[in-house]
Parts: structure tokens; C-alpha cells; sequence
């Protein structure tokens, strides 16, 4: 295969698509040396910082200021999002994003209170790449995850079920492999875990159940870190994430053989991740042709490969929060716990016409007339508007900002029509786009008709 | 033949004209016999709806003594019987209730009740339990069932810029169209049309490529045909001036012009009443009981109400107790209203929900929402629930 290509796969896949200002710096390096690149790209932790302090209101506080302090987070929660999406589009560290995107889903989870989003989210972010069974554990112990599934009302005597169920259907091990009684046992493990007005975990030990539990066939005193361990003993948590990851990286379809060699390297070196990408990146069916430009790319996927190729900046970023919301992805909001299904899911007659419709608009500075739906969470806001039935008809100036200077500049001279769709879609080219290409007169509308195709969806 | 009919079946035979040739199988279908052709439009009250103070248990005194500031007094409400009424806001609707194109189904929820709004909404789209995720929803895996009949987008039809989870299947999904003509239009663009054309004639792999043509090309097609099959009904009948009110006569529109879609979806938002709800639901019940209303009388008006049932639900309903904001917060089980013309069991369907015995302060569910989903599927759309609902509901009798 041709080495660009499969440059282009690995930065696609590995991060948010290649440019040719990426291609230059790495056209005479292998792919072996591309990937520590990649790595190397990615050592620095940027953690987000838009919300500086953890606020709430007092009960005695009146009714104006309780709606002044949610009015101020849900604007929080707009820029974390928007300080995120842009981190991912304008970033260098775009493995460490990729894979921090890949935990937001993995981990899904979602808080009304913004220092705790973005708490969770440099938590992903950390340990990107870094040591799965260190990540669960802090995860588990996050105000977020322990507010979302319910553990601050996990009590002795009264035990809630609802984080240990998904630590194994989601987190860890996956179905078929645990009863209903290894829930129930596990919950108990797992009273007292809480978190206090600071945020701040903490083991209550008046509402911890210490009796002996009986969980996977062992029987004994356990905590939630012991049943945490017991999950990672098993060969199938390891094979479960290997599985999630190979859907995410590779193919919708898993290969058995693919994943089991990469749940050996996972298992046998600790739940270390970096080890994991780096077999994936670097081996040859990872870029055999039926996993080239297969994968539908998520909205997000979507919406920041479009920013990056073509440096756009938004003057109104609000329009990034309602791409999300008619593409079916908002950040932060996943559907419930299970996360966004992906693949063929995020296809639909209404959002498949926005994604064609979008990179004109972004980058023609056109007009937005789609508004989609309001998160269910947003409805008491939404109620309490005076003009909430005035919505609909939208238009919105997309306001963004392509520069084009800087993405012409970056291709080589005497670079063929072709060769610059070729690094614009991942598809081979069909007829139709060899016309479509053949026809065009300048780079720039050229690019602009690639992206609006549907093979522009798939990476 | 009525004259009435005749008008109607020759116009819609020159409407197929406007289709282009290469759509010819369409044509056949747009001029076929639609007497009988059921319909289901489903309406989603978002925020959780507060059911107690929609249809108000007047005849109970624990509802008095729970909500000291926001209980509708009795002289406002319009009575349907000697227990329960209307919210003033929906007297529209009792014109409907005595016709008897009205049912309400009191207490329906699920077990383990999950008060967060878009986990509820998620359970109800999806007809999942309330520990299980399903990524498709329940109209969705209809269209799935139902694929080799029914393989078009619009079989269901959302009148929306963007598709519910509830209209997604795994192998179908249905088609979102806020305005039909706008959406013929974006479909007609040069570049877009260039697109489609290439591959219309072509083989289509199952791959996610051809997965993404595949869906083009139904959405220029279905565009086309929602477009030349509704413009070829004019609607006569008076709609309030408001959006959602816009919505439901395009619903109409459709119906009436004999759209072979089965099911639509429609949603109205603004239920959230944490504070001062009086204001705001009574706000939202006008808007919602006098498009109904407009609604069911121009489907009857067309001849098309006996074919036609509506049913509208929440993700839940609200606490019996008021809050300190005048408002109430999120409860669990909640009134589920249904309309048609041809209602086996018209008015008041079960008990009024039972005040005195709560579940920590909530109205415990008497009727599973799959059941209500069951008889849809069953008596209405004809197919058998289990296949939908992954295990069998014994379902109602109101249809």
C-alpha cells in the first residue's frame, strides 16, 4: 500500500484525520516511528480548566439566586464543551484526545455540575493511555460516577445495586460473565463509598458493610478495590476492553483472533493501555483494506476532523454545541450509561443531510436552519422561558472562520488533484468522484465537494 | 363512489405525474386504495408532565391537601366524571371526551421507576426495563419487523429537524421532515441530486458506504414522495397559531392526503415544572389541548378519524406532594391519553391514580407502558408485540 495512505489510516484512526502541514513532517517515517510520534505528541497532559472552583448554593438560599447559580452552570457546561472540542481541533496531543473520547464513552456518565464533568473528563484524559485498573479505580471514586449510578445512597442494610451492576455490564467484564448474585454481594463491597460537600472522595465507614461477601466464588471481607481487582483477574475484562477498543480503532466488526492478541498483551502486562495501541498501530491487518475508511465517523469524530484539516475558527461556538445536538452527540450528554451506540446508528435520512450540508456551510460561512431537539435535562430551563413555543424556524450565520491560506500552503507544489482526495477521504475514489474531481477548477471548491460526500463520513 | 372520494383518488392520481420516471414504483403506490390504512401518531410531552394536575382527581381530598398553592379549585375544573377533570387549560378536549374520541389510561409507568429525565425517556423510546439499554427504539424495531412490507423511511414519519431515538431500529429507521417542502428542496440541490443519481442505479454493497448511500438515495426518494403526495391535499380546517399546533396539521396534511406512512411523532417540550407551574404547564396544556383538538376534528372532518389513533405520554409523571416553589418535582407513574374515532373503551379507561398508597411519596404504576405499547402493536398496527417488546404484554382493551 501506498505509505501515505497509510499515514493517513493511522492519524484517522489514532486521531482526528491528517493534514498535509502532518503529512510533511512525517511522509519519510515509517509506521513504527509515526506511532511513537504520535505517542511523543501526546505526553503532555493538557487538562481542561474552564471551571476553576466546585459551587453550589445553600438551601437558604432564595429562589433568584438558585436560578442564577444554574443558569451560571449550565453555561459552564456549554464551555466545557466548547473548550473540549476546540482542545481537540486545535491540540497537538490528538492520541491522548482520541483516547480520552473513547473513556467518555467508555465511562459514560452524566452530572449536572460542571467542576465534577470536568473533573471526570481530565481523569479520562490522564490516563489516556496510561494504567487501566488506576483509571477504574479513580473513576469509581469520582463524585460524577458516584452520584450518576447512585452509590452515595449505597448503605449498609440498604445496599443500591445500580454502580455495581454496571462496573461489570460496562466498565469491566461485560454480560454472561457474573450473576445477579455477584451484583448483589459486590454492591455490599461497595457501601460507605461516597464523596463529601468538597467533592472530595471518602470512604464513610459507618455505612460500610464489612461482613463477608461471597463474589465470583471467593469468599471474605471485601472492599470495592478487592472486587475491583477480582474483575481484573478475570481474562474477560480484558478481552471485553480489547473488543470496545478493536470497534473504536479497527473494524465494527471484531476479530477474534485480532482481539485475543491484544487481550494477551493488555492481561499479561498489567491493564497497561499504551502497549495495546501500540500492537493495533503497528500491525499489518490494521491496515489491510477492509479496515481502511470503514468505520463511520462519530459526530464529534465528524465535526473536528472538519476543523482541523481546515483551521476553522468559530466567532459564535454555540454553533459547535448545535452541530452536536442535530448530528446526535453532545458531549458531556450521553444517551445513559451504556454510552452513544455508534457505527451505523448515527445515520439517519435527517442527520446524514446535515453532515452533507455541514462543511459548506462551515466553510462558505453559510446559514445554519436546523436547531435539534433540547436535552431532556434542559426542560426546567426550558419551561421556565417566556418564549419557549417561538423556538424552531432557525437561522443562525455559521460565523466560522476556514483558513484556507494555511491549508493551501501546506500542500506541495505540482501535488495532483488526486492525490489530495486521496487525503481527504479514506474511500477509494469512485467514478463519480473522479469526475467530481476531474471537473474542479480550483483546490479550494474541490475540497469543499469531497467533504460534503458521503465517503467523507467514513475514516 | 362518492363524488367527494372520486375528486380525491383522480387527484392524487395526476399528483403521480410529478414523479420522476425512475421512480416509477411509487406511482402505483400513492394511487392505491387507502380506506382502512391505520395510522398512529404518537405525541411526546417533554420534561415529565405533572398528570395530576392535567386530569385532575378532583373527587379525591388528599390531592387538596397535598398541593395547598397549585390544586386547581373545583369550580375551574371541567369534570369528566365524579372522580376526575380536565385542567381548565384543556377544555378544548371536552368536546372530544363527549364525542367519545377520548380515552385516558391512569397510572401507567414501569417497575423501578428512574426519575432522571433522559434516563426515563430513554425506557420509554426504547421500551426498555429500567436496568437494561437498548439501542433502538420501539418504532424502530416495528420498522425492523415489518421490513419486507414496509421498506421505506416514511412508514414512520417524525415532524421534527431531527429523528428520535424511539424511530431508530438496528436495519430501518424512519424519517424526520419539519417541513416537507424544504426538505424536497434540500434534496433537489444540484450536488446532492448529482450524488444520488450516480448511484441509483448501481449495486449497493452492505458495507457502512453503501449503508450511507443507501440512506441518500431513501431520503431523496421518500422526500420526493412526502412532498408530491402532501401537497396534493389543501387544508381547509383552523389550527392555532402555534408551532406544535404546526406540527400536528402537517400530520394531518399527511394523513389526509393519504401518505402510507404508519406511525408520526410529534413532541412538545416545556414540562419541567419545578417552579411556579401553575403559569407554566397551564401555558403548555392550552397549547397542547387546543391543537388536539383543531387535529381530531379536521382527521374527522376528512373522513380519516377512525383510522387515526393518538396517543400521548411523559417520560413521568410528578410527585403527588407539591414543593416549596409552587412547582413539583419528578415522580414516577402518570396518565397516558389516547384519541381516535373508533375507541373501544372511551373516557375514563381504569381507577384514578390511588393517593393514599404511595411509594415514598409516588404514585405507584398500575399499568405497564409496554402493555399500552402491546395493544398498539397488536390491535392497531398488526403485529405480535413480543417480537417488538423481546417478551409478550397481555396488553388493554381500549382499541
Amino acid at each position: 500500500m501506498d505509505s501515505k495512505k497509510k499515514l493517513a489510516h493511522l492519524y484517522a484512526r489514532a486521531g482526528f484525520g491528517l493534514r498535509f502541514a502532518d503529512l510533511q513532517q512525517v511522509d519519510h517515517l515509517t509506521v513504527k516511528q509515526t506511532t511513537n510520534r504520535l505517542f511523543k505528541a501526546s505526553d503532555e497532559v493538557v487538562p481542561l480548566k474552564v471551571v476553576v472552583t466546585n459551587s453550589t448554593y445553600k438551601d437558604a438560599d432564595d429562589a433568584l439566586t438558585k436560578k442564577m447559580f444554574l443558569q451560571q452552570q449550565r453555561q459552564l457546561q456549554k464551555d466545557l464543551n466548547i473548550a473540549w472540542v476546540t482542545q481537540m481541533s486545535k491540540g497537538n496531543a490528538q492520541l491522548r484526545e482520541k483516547m480520552t473520547l473513547f473513556w467518555h464513552n467508555h465511562f459514560a456518565c452524566r452530572t449536572q455540575n460542571p467542576w465534577y464533568a470536568q473533573q471526570l473528563n481530565n481523569l479520562h484524559r490522564e490516563h489516556a493511555f496510561g494504567n487501566f485498573r488506576t483509571m477504574l479505580l479513580q473513576v469509581s471514586q469520582t463524585p460524577a460516577m458516584l452520584q450518576f449510578l447512585n452509590n452515595q445512597q449505597n448503605k449498609k442494610g440498604h445496599p443500591n445495586e445500580n454502580f455495581a451492576r454496571e462496573l461489570m455490564e460496562l466498565f469491566t467484564i461485560g454480560r454472561g460473565n457474573y450473576t445477579e448474585q455477584d451484583i448483589k454481594e459486590s454492591a455490599r463491597a461497595f457501601t460507605g463509598w461516597g464523596f463529601n460537600n468538597n467533592g472530595e472522595f471518602v470512604e464513610r465507614n459507618f455505612l460500610h458493610d464489612a461482613g463477608p461477601k461471597t463474589f465470583m466464588g471467593k469468599t471474605g471481607n471485601f472492599t470495592g478495590a478487592d472486587i475491583i481487582d477480582t474483575l481484573l483477574q478475570k481474562k474477560e475484562t480484558a478481552r471485553f476492553i480489547c473488543s470496545k477498543l478493536y470497534k473504536y480503532l479497527v473494524n465494527d466488526t471484531p476479530d477474534a483472533a485480532h482481539v485475543n492478541t491484544m487481550a494477551d498483551v493488555f492481561y499479561n502486562g498489567n491493564y497497561e493501555i499504551a502497549p495495546v495501541l501500540e500492537l493495533i498501530f503497528t500491525a499489518d491487518w490494521f491496515y489491510e483494506d477492509k479496515n481502511i475508511g470503514n468505520l463511520i465517523k462519530s459526530p464529534v469524530d465528524f465535526i473536528v476532523g472538519l476543523n482541523r484539516q481546515f483551521y476553522v475558527d468559530y466567532k459564535n461556538p454555540d454553533v459547535l454545541l448545535q452541530f452536536q445536538r442535530t448530528l446526535g452527540q453532545v458531549l458531556f450528554n450521553p444517551p445513559n450509561v451504556a454510552g452513544w451506540p455508534g457505527g451505523k446508528s448515527w445515520i439517519d435520512s435527517s442527520s446524514l443531510m446535515y453532515r452533507i450540508k455541514i462543511p459548506s456551510t462551515v466553510l462558505n460561512d453559510g446559514v445554519i436552519d436546523f436547531a435539534g431537539k433540547t436535552d431532556p435535562e434542559d426542560e426546567a430551563a426550558l419551561a421556565a422561558m417566556p418564549n419557549i413555543n417561538a423556538r424552531k424556524d432557525v437561522n443562525t450565520p455559521a460565523q466560522s472562520q476556514p483558513n484556507w491560506d494555511e491549508f493551501l500552503a501546506a500542500i506541495p507544489p505540482g501535488t495532483s488533484k488526486t492525490a489530495i482526495a486521496h487525503l481527504l477521504l479514506a474511500t477509494p475514489l469512485s467514478n463519480n468522484l473522479m469526475q467530481m474531481i476531474n471537473k474542479a477548477t480550483n483546490t479550494k471548491a474541490m475540497a469543499i465537494e469531497l467533504v460534503s460526500t458521503p465517503e467523507y463520513q467514513l475514516c | 363512489m362518492k363524488r367527494r372520494d372520486f375528486l380525491k383518488s383522480t387527484t392524487l392520481a395526476s399528483g403521480a405525474f410529478l414523479i420522476p420516471s425512475f421512480l416509477k414504483p411509487l406511482e402505483a403506490m400513492a394511487s392505491a386504495d387507502m380506506t382502512g390504512y391505520k395510522n398512529l401518531v404518537i405525541i411526546q410531552l417533554s420534561g415529565g408532565n405533572d398528570g395530576l394536575n392535567t386530569i385532575i382527581p378532583y373527587g379525591n381530598d388528599i390531592y387538596y391537601q397535598k398541593r395547598n398553592t397549585i390544586a386547581i379549585k373545583k369550580p375551574e375544573i371541567v369534570t369528566l366524571n365524579d372522580m376526575q377533570g380536565l385542567n381548565p387549560n384543556l377544555s378544548a378536549l371536552k368536546e372530544i371526551y363527549d364525542q367519545g374520541w377520548m380515552s385516558v389510561i391512569n397510572s401507567v409507568g414501569y417497575p423501578n421507576p428512574d426519575r432522571s429525565h433522559f434516563r426515563s425517556m430513554d425506557i420509554w423510546q426504547t421500551g426498555s426495563e429500567a436496568n437494561q439499554f437498548l439501542t433502538t427504539g420501539w418504532i424502530g424495531r416495528y420498522l425492523d419487523a415489518n421490513c419486507a412490507v414496509n421498506k421505506d423511511p416514511y412508514t414512520a414519519v417524525e415532524v421534527d429537524d431531527t429523528l428520535s431515538l424511539a424511530m431508530k431500529g438496528s436495519k430501518m429507521k424512519g424519517i424526520a421532515v419539519q417541513n416537507p417542502a424544504k426538505l424536497y428542496q434540500s434534496t433537489r440541490e444540484p450536488f446532492f441530486k448529482e450524488l444520488v443519481d450516480e448511484h441509483y442505479s448501481t449495486h449497493l454493497n452492505e458495507d457502512n458506504l453503501g449503508y450511507l448511500y443507501k440512506t441518500m438515495i431513501e431520503t431523496y426518494s421518500s422526500a420526493n414522495y412526502i412532498q408530491q403526495t402532501s401537497k396534493t391535499y389543501n387544508t381547509t380546517a383552523q389550527y392555532p397559531q402555534t408551532a406544535f399546533a404546526k406540527q400536528l396539521k402537517s400530520v394531518a396534511k399527511f394523513i389526509n392526503s393519504g401518505l402510507k406512512t404508519r406511525v408520526y411523532y410529534v413532541s412538545l417540550s416545556g414540562f419541567d415544572t419545578h417552579t411556579q407551574q401553575q403559569n407554566q404547564q397551564g401555558r403548555q396544556l392550552k397549547i397542547y389541548g387546543d391543537a388536539v383538538a383543531a387535529f381530531v376534528k379536521d382527521l374527522k372532518q376528512a373522513g380519516k378519524l377512525d383510522d387515526t389513533l393518538v396517543m400521548t405520554f411523559s417520560e413521568f409523571g410528578r410527585r403527588v406532594e407539591q414543593n416549596a416553589s409552587n412547582g413539583t418535582d419528578h415522580g414516577t407513574a402518570n396518565n397516558v391519553m389516547i384519541f381516535g374515532g373508533k375507541l373501544k373503551k372511551a373516557g375514563i379507561y381504569n381507577n384514578a391514580p390511588n393517593l393514599a398508597q404511595l411509594d415514598n411519596g409516588d404514585l405507584k404504576y398500575e399499568v405497564d407502558f409496554r402493555d399500552v405499547y402491546a395493544t398498539l402493536l397488536d390491535k392497531w398496527l398488526n403485529v405480535n408485540n413480543s417480537q417488538i417488546l423481546n417478551r409478550n404484554f397481555a396488553g388493554l382493551n381500549f382499541v
